[in-house]
C-alpha cells in the first residue's frame, strides 16, 4: 500500500474564517477553524470534542464541503475534495445531524427521505429495486417495513435519528460525519443509537468523525480522540491513552470536569476548575489560544502559538510547557 | 427484634422532623384537548434540611412537573389533583395567593435550565436583582443595590459593581446562571430547586456551577432539589436520589443505594446503558423500546413494556413501594415476588 492511500481522510492546515459585520462599516473575520490537521483511517472512529464555539461542527461541515474552506486541504482517498465533483463526493461521505427533529423534512415519508439520495445518485434500475434497497437499509437501522409510509413526526427522537442514519447510509458511503448524533436523545435511547453506530461500522467498515461534547460517550465509541479549543486541535491521541494520560492542560481540566456516574469515584476525584470563560473567537488571544485560562502560561505562550508535536505513539500535543 | 423495630420507628420520626419539605402522594395532571395527561402520578418524598436531593429521569418522567408543583408555577392547563406538599408541616397547597407569594421566593426559590430565557433582556442585572430583593424585604433601593453586589460576589461574579449595570446579553452562559443563582438566594431561602441548572452549559462551566452550588449549600445550609437527566451530575452532587419514570417514583435511596444496589429494573437498565468508567470498551446494554406516552399509560407498572423481566402482574397492577433495607425504597413487583419466595421457603423449612 502506498503512503498516500493509507488514510481515508487527510486534513492539512484547514482554515475556515467567516466574515462578520461589525458596526455599520467595519467587518472582521471569525476564525472558526484555524489550522487543523488530522487523518482518519478506513473503518476508524475519530472523536472530536471541545466546548461550544470551539469549531468542531465547522470542521465536520467543511470536510463535506458544506462550507468552502478558506485555506488548507482535505484529501479523500488521496484526492483533493475541492477538485472532485460535489455529487460524486457526497456519495462517498455523508452526514448525520444533531437534531433529529429539524433535519428531516416533515412533508416526506420515510421511504421518500431514504429514497432521495438513491434518486440523486441513480442507484437503482427500476422501482422494485429502489423499494428493496430502501427496505434493506431500514432493516439495517432497526426500522420495520411498515414504517416506510409514515412521516417523521410520527416517530420518537430515537426512531428519527435512525431515519437520519438510514438516509446517510443509503448511498453506501465510506465516511460519515456524525455531528452530536445522540445529544438530543434520552439516556436509555442514546445507548441504542450508539450500539447501532458500532454495529454498522463492524458490518460495513464505514469510518466516522464523531463530534460530541459528552466525553464518556466519545471515549466509548472512538478509536482516537482529538480535543479542540478555539479553532485549534490541542491534543490528539488514542482514546484510552488520552483519558489515562492526558498532557495538555486544557484536556486535563476538561476530563476532570466530566461528572462520573459513580458516587465513590466522584467523591475521590478532584475537579480542576478553569477560571473564567472561553475568549470570544472574534477577539482571540495572541499565541496559544488557551493561555488566558492556563496556569502554566509563560511569555512564550503569548508570543508564539505551539504546534502539534508527537510525544510518542502518535500522541500529539500542542503546548510549550508540557 | 423489638429494639430494631423501635430504632426504625425513631429513625422515621427523626427523618420527618428534619424534613423541611414533605411531598405526599402528589398527583399533577394537565388537561389538554387530547385528554388528561397524568404527568405526576403519586410521588412521595422527604427533603431533609441541608441535603441535596437528586431527581433523575428521562424527558416526560415528571421530574420538572414535580418541581413546578412545589412552586405552584404550572402552566394554565395543569393542576395538582391530589396529595399534600408540607413545608415545615404546613400544607402549601392550602395557601392563598398572598401566602404562596410569600413562600415562593422567600422560602423556596427555583433556577431554570436556560439562563438566557429566564432573565429579562431589557433590564439590567442590577435592576432584576434589586427587584427580587425589594419584593421580599423592606430594603430601600440603595440597600438593595448593596445586597445585590454582595450576592454577586458570593456567587463568584467578577467586578460585581460593573456587572449590575450590564444587560443579560453582555454576560456568558455561565455568568448568567450565576446571576440566576444569586437572585434565587437573595432572600436566603430554605429550599432551592434547580431544574437542570447545567444542561445548557459546557462541561468546564458546568463544573464551575456545580462546585458553586455545593459550596453555597455548605455555607448557607439550605436544602437543594436537583432535577437532572445526567447520572454523572447526580452521582457527584446528591445525598439522596429519586429515580422517576412515567410520572411515578421507581426507586429512592442514597446515592450508594441507587448506583451500587439498584433494586428497580429501570434503574438497573439506566446504569447499564451508560459507558462503564472502568471498562470503556464494554458494549452498552440499551433499554429496549421507546419512552412512554403519558396519554396512553399502561394499567400496571409504567415501565413494564420495556422491562425484560416483567411478570404477569406487572401488566395488571401498579407495584407498591417496598422498603429494601434502610430507607431504600423501590416499586417493583420482582422484589415483592422475591420476598414472598424467601418467606415461603422459610416457612417450608
Amino acid at each position: 500500500m502506498s503512503e498516500e492511500s493509507k488514510y481515508l481522510v487527510e486534513v492539512k492546515d484547514l482554515k475556515q474564517h467567516f466574515k462578520v459585520q461589525q458596526g455599520f462599516f467595519g467587518s472582521t473575520y471569525l476564525k472558526a477553524v484555524d489550522g487543523v490537521s488530522f487523518n482518519i483511517k478506513p473503518g476508524e472512529t475519530l472523536g472530536l470534542v471541545g466546548e461550544s464555539g470551539c469549531g468542531k461542527t465547522t470542521v465536520g461541515r467543511t470536510l463535506l464541503r458544506l462550507y468552502q474552506p478558506t485555506s488548507g486541504e482535505v484529501r479523500f482517498n488521496g484526492e483533493l475534495v475541492t477538485d472532485k465533483n460535489i455529487t460524486s463526493l457526497r456519495k462517498e461521505m455523508q452526514m448525520v445531524f444533531q437534531d433529529p427533529y429539524s433535519s428531516l423534512d416533515p412533508r416526506m415519508t420515510v421511504e421518500d427521505i431514504i429514497g432521495e439520495p438513491l434518486d440523486v445518485h441513480h442507484l437503482y434500475a427500476n422501482k422494485k429495486e429502489r423499494r428493496d434497497k430502501i427496505l434493506d437499509i431500514m432493516q439495517l437501522v432497526g426500522l420495520n417495513a411498515e414504517h416506510a409510509t409514515r412521516y417523521a413526526h410520527e416517530f420518537s427522537g430515537g426512531q428519527r435519528q435512525r431515519i437520519g442514519i438510514a438516509r446517510a447510509l443509503a448511498v453506501n458511503p465510506k465516511f460519515i460525519v456524525c455531528d452530536e448524533p445522540v445529544s438530543a436523545l434520552d439516556v436509555s435511547i442514546q445507548a441504542q443509537v450508539i450500539n447501532m453506530f458500532e454495529d454498522l461500522q463492524a458490518k460495513l467498515g464505514v469510518a466516522y468523525l464523531f463530534i460530541a461534547h459528552d466525553l464518556l460517550i466519545v471515549h466509548h465509541i472512538s478509536d482516537r480522540i482529538a480535543v479542540m479549543y478555539l479553532g485549534k486541535i490541542v491534543e490528539i491521541a488514542d482514546a484510552d491513552e488520552l483519558n489515562d494520560s492526558p498532557i495538555h492542560p486544557y484536556t486535563l481540566s476538561l476530563l476532570s470536569a466530566v461528572p462520573i456516574p459513580d458516587p465513590n469515584k466522584a467523591r475521590e476525584s478532584k475537579r480542576i476548575i478553569l477560571e473564567g470563560d472561553v475568549p470570544s473567537p472574534l477577539n482571540m488571544p495572541s499565541g496559544c489560544p488557551f493561555r488566558t485560562r492556563c496556569k502554566y502560561a509563560t511569555e512564550k505562550c503569548a508570543a508564539e502559538c505551539p504546534t502539534l508535536t508527537d510525544r510518542g505513539n502518535g500522541h500529539m500535543v500542542a503546548c510549550w510547557n508540557k | 427484634m423489638d429494639i430494631a423495630k423501635m430504632d426504625v420507628k425513631n429513625k422515621v420520626k427523626e427523618n420527618e422532623e428534619q424534613a423541611v419539605l414533605q411531598v405526599k402522594n402528589l398527583h399533577t395532571s394537565f388537561f389538554t384537548d387530547k385528554g388528561e395527561v397524568k404527568a405526576v402520578n403519586g410521588v412521595s418524598f422527604n427533603l431533609t434540611r441541608g441535603k441535596i436531593l437528586g431527581v433523575v429521569g428521562e424527558s416526560g418522567s415528571g421530574k420538572s412537573v414535580t418541581a413546578y408543583s412545589i412552586m405552584q408555577i404550572l402552566a394554565d392547563t395543569g393542576r395538582v389533583v391530589e396529595g399534600e406538599i408540607l413545608y415545615k408541616g404546613e400544607n402549601i397547597l392550602k395557601y392563598n395567593k398572598k401566602q404562596m407569594e410569600e413562600f415562593r421566593g422567600k422560602k423556596c426559590s427555583i433556577i431554570f435550565q436556560d439562563p438566557m430565557t429566564s432573565l429579562n433582556p431589557v433590564f439590567t442585572i442590577g435592576y432584576q436583582l434589586n427587584e427580587a430583593i425589594m419584593l421580599h424585604t423592606n430594603k430601600n433601593k440603595k440597600e438593595a443595590t448593596a445586597r445585590s453586589i454582595e450576592l454577586l460576589e458570593l456567587v463568584g461574579v467578577n467586578e460585581p459593581s460593573k456587572r449590575i449595570k450590564q444587560y443579560p446579553y453582555e454576560l456568558s452562559g455561565g455568568m448568567r446562571q450565576r446571576v440566576m443563582i444569586a437572585m434565587a438566594l437573595a432572600t436566603e431561602p430554605d429550599i432551592l430547586i434547580a431544574d437542570e441548572p447545567t444542561t445548557a452549559l459546557d462541561v468546564t462551566i458546568q463544573a464551575q456551577i456545580l462546585e458553586l452550588m455545593q459550596d453555597l449549600q455548605h455555607k448557607l445550609g439550605m436544602a437543594i432539589i436537583l432535577v437532572t437527566h445526567d447520572l454523572g451530575v447526580i452521582a457527584s452532587m446528591c445525598d439522596e436520589i429519586i429515580v422517576m419514570y412515567g410520572g411515578r417514583v421507581c426507586e429512592r435511596g442514597t446515592a450508594d443505594d441507587i448506583f451500587y444496589r439498584p433494586a428497580h429494573e429501570y434503574t438497573k437498565g439506566l446504569l447499564r446503558s451508560i459507558p462503564n468508567v472502568d471498562n470503556m470498551n464494554e458494549k452498552l446494554i440499551p433499554i429496549a423500546g421507546n419512552p412512554i406516552n403519558l396519554l396512553n399509560m399502561p394499567k400496571g407498572c409504567a415501565f413494564c413494556a420495556r422491562c425484560e423481566n416483567a411478570l404477569k402482574i406487572c401488566l395488571e397492577e401498579v407495584p407498591p413501594e417496598m422498603e429494601m433495607p434502610d430507607g431504600h425504597y423501590a416499586s417493583c413487583w420482582i422484589n415483592v415476588k422475591r420476598q414472598l419466595e424467601e418467606e415461603g421457603s422459610l416457612k417450608a423449612e
